[in-house]
């Protein structure tokens, strides 16, 4: 249970089960600090049940689940927000709240934890943004706004915080190849300029070749192969080489 | 079955007990009671006044049989203030307000919203269960005496047609007989009626699966169980109120 030193993330023989069919089964990874993980798989092979380990929505069946050296299940809720306060998530559909506009969304972990005045949270809400291209959207409600943009207003909340871990489910799923590519740069700024660790699940080999020091390939709850993009298209996995050359990544 | 009422039951202690730990998210009670309240006041006091007015048609009726049509104002507040308005208001509330909570939150439990929460370092049971039943707790009495007096206001106007009775007059009579012990149990009992229609709505919304459909079922849901929840713990009361109070009998 000793995290390696420079491990930002570490999963240990994870196991976990919904109603009786295992999802993910003796799973282990470790994501240095500043590098980015990618995890391929087919649709309903685990992929976002992983994330959600990772930032303790769900509490696996057996094994640990470390995050910056901090078994997530085993803290108490008030251990558990502090964690959660070093990731950022953005969820599959952005799952941005509707009740409250654009900007609020993006404001919103500003204000519930930090003591910055009102005007300086708009400010950097505003910024956030500008930085995913939807600086003029702020006063927008969530419902005014196509599936790509709230994905990208999506990011721009789980940048809010500056938080050093982040992590990203489907980044360009639905979304049209230049809005996919402005995504992948942004996640690559963040991960070259300011040395955040990416776990990212995603389909999309161009996006997993852009962003990935690692990938990995789930399939039927476990880890099948693990390398570089080069590794595995070079993988003799037929699982590994089938994906791969069903994305057009041969 | 059982299963429902033990988790509606440790959902319901869980807030009471979180309601008195910090934060206490005075922010999201207020902006609760004014959507749960202020919103539903133009419904209770439409209803209220129909309500006086029916009952005052038929109190009329009733007592000119018997040479006591001046007893009219005090039958008809006696009844409004004990038991019409209360049990009426809670019905008429676990409609609005219940159906409301429970669509709103399985909505966002359905498109992950609640799950944002918890990753934005958020306790999205404080956030959003134990707000919405303090404010129901709040505001369903309030609500319940605006029931009152729009239905005491509802006899008069029937009164006025039918007899030309003046307004002061009607409500000297009205009050004749009513005594703290009338007004206070049977405005605090419906207090228990908000815990009710915030805990069950609530607590579906919070287990909503299967998509809109489910929204559409906890929606539904909310209504029916909290209504009659509502129903069987106002016989629990009046026998309280009849006990701790016992001139309210009379």
């Amino acid at each position: 249970m000793n995290q390696a030193n420079g491990d930002a993330i570490r999963l240990e023989h994870v196991t976990k089960s919904f109603d009786g069919r295992k999802v993910l089964d003796d799973v282990s990874f470790a994501v240095p600090r500043g590098s980015a993980f990618c995890l391929l798989g087919r649709s309903g092979t685990g992929k976002s049940v992983t994330l959600k380990h990772i930032i303790g929505l769900i509490r696996p069946d057996a094994g640990h689940v470390l995050v910056e050296g901090e078994d997530v299940p085993a803290l108490r809720p008030r251990e558990l927000a502090r964690v959660r306060k070093r990731m950022g998530f953005l969820f599959q559909e952005g799952a941005l709240f509707d009740s409250i506009s654009v900007g609020e969304n993006v404001a919103f972990p500003l204000r519930r934890h930090t003591d910055l005045p009102s005007p300086e949270i708009v400010r950097r809400a505003r910024a956030r943004l500008e930085q995913v291209g939807l600086g003029a959207d702020y006063d927008k409600m969530p419902a005014q706004l196509s599936g790509g943009m709230r994905k990208r207003a999506g990011l721009a909340r789980a940048m809010a915080l500056d938080p050093p871990i982040l992590l990203v489910d489907e980044p360009s799923a639905g979304l049209d190849p230049i809005t996919s590519d402005e995504i992948d740069q942004l996640l690559l700024r963040a991960k070259l300029e300011q040395h955040k660790t990416l776990v990212v699940v995603t389909h999309n080999m161009p996006s997993a070749r852009t962003l990935g020091d690692e990938l990995a390939l789930l399939d039927g709850g476990q880890l099948v192969v693990r390398g570089t993009a080069t590794d595995l298209e070079r993988s003799d996995n037929p699982i590994a080489r089938e994906f791969m050359q069903s994305q057009g990544g041969g | 079955m059982l299963a429902w009422v033990g988790g509606v039951s440790l959902f319901g202690a869980r807030a009471v007990r979180d309601a008195f730990r910090r934060p206490f998210e005075l922010d999201e009670i207020a902006r609760q009671i004014y959507e749960i309240g202020w919103r539903s006041a133009p419904l209770i006091f439409v209803s209220g006044v129909a309500v006086g007015v029916v009952l005052s048609m038929h109190t009329r009726a009733s007592l000119e049989r018997f040479g006591a049509v001046s007893m009219i104002p005090a039958g008809l507040a006696i009844a409004l203030i004990r038991e019409t308005g209360p049990l009426t208001a809670g019905l008429l509330l676990s409609g609005r307000v219940g159906a409301g909570i429970g669509a709103e939150l399985g909505a966002m439990k359905v498109t992950e919203q609640i799950d944002a929460l918890e990753a934005t370092a958020v306790n999205s049971f404080k956030y959003l269960a134990v707000t919405r039943i303090v404010a129901c707790i709040i505001a369903v009495p309030l609500l319940t005496t605006l029931m009152d007096f729009a239905g005491i206001l509802g006899g008069f106007l029937a009164e006025n047609a039918a007899s030309g009775m003046s307004f002061r007059l009607y409500f000297q009579r009205s009050f004749l007989f009513i005594g703290f012990e009338d007004f206070v149990p049977a405005t605090l009992k419906t207090a228990v009626f908000g815990f009710i229609i915030g805990t069950v709505a609530s607590y579906l919304g919070f287990t909503t699966t299967q998509g809109t459909e489910g929204v559409g079922r906890a929606s539904t849901r909310s209504v029916v169980l909290a209504s009659i929840l509502i129903i069987l713990a106002d016989v629990i009361l009046v026998r309280m109120i009849f006990f701790f109070f016992p001139q309210s009998r009379g």
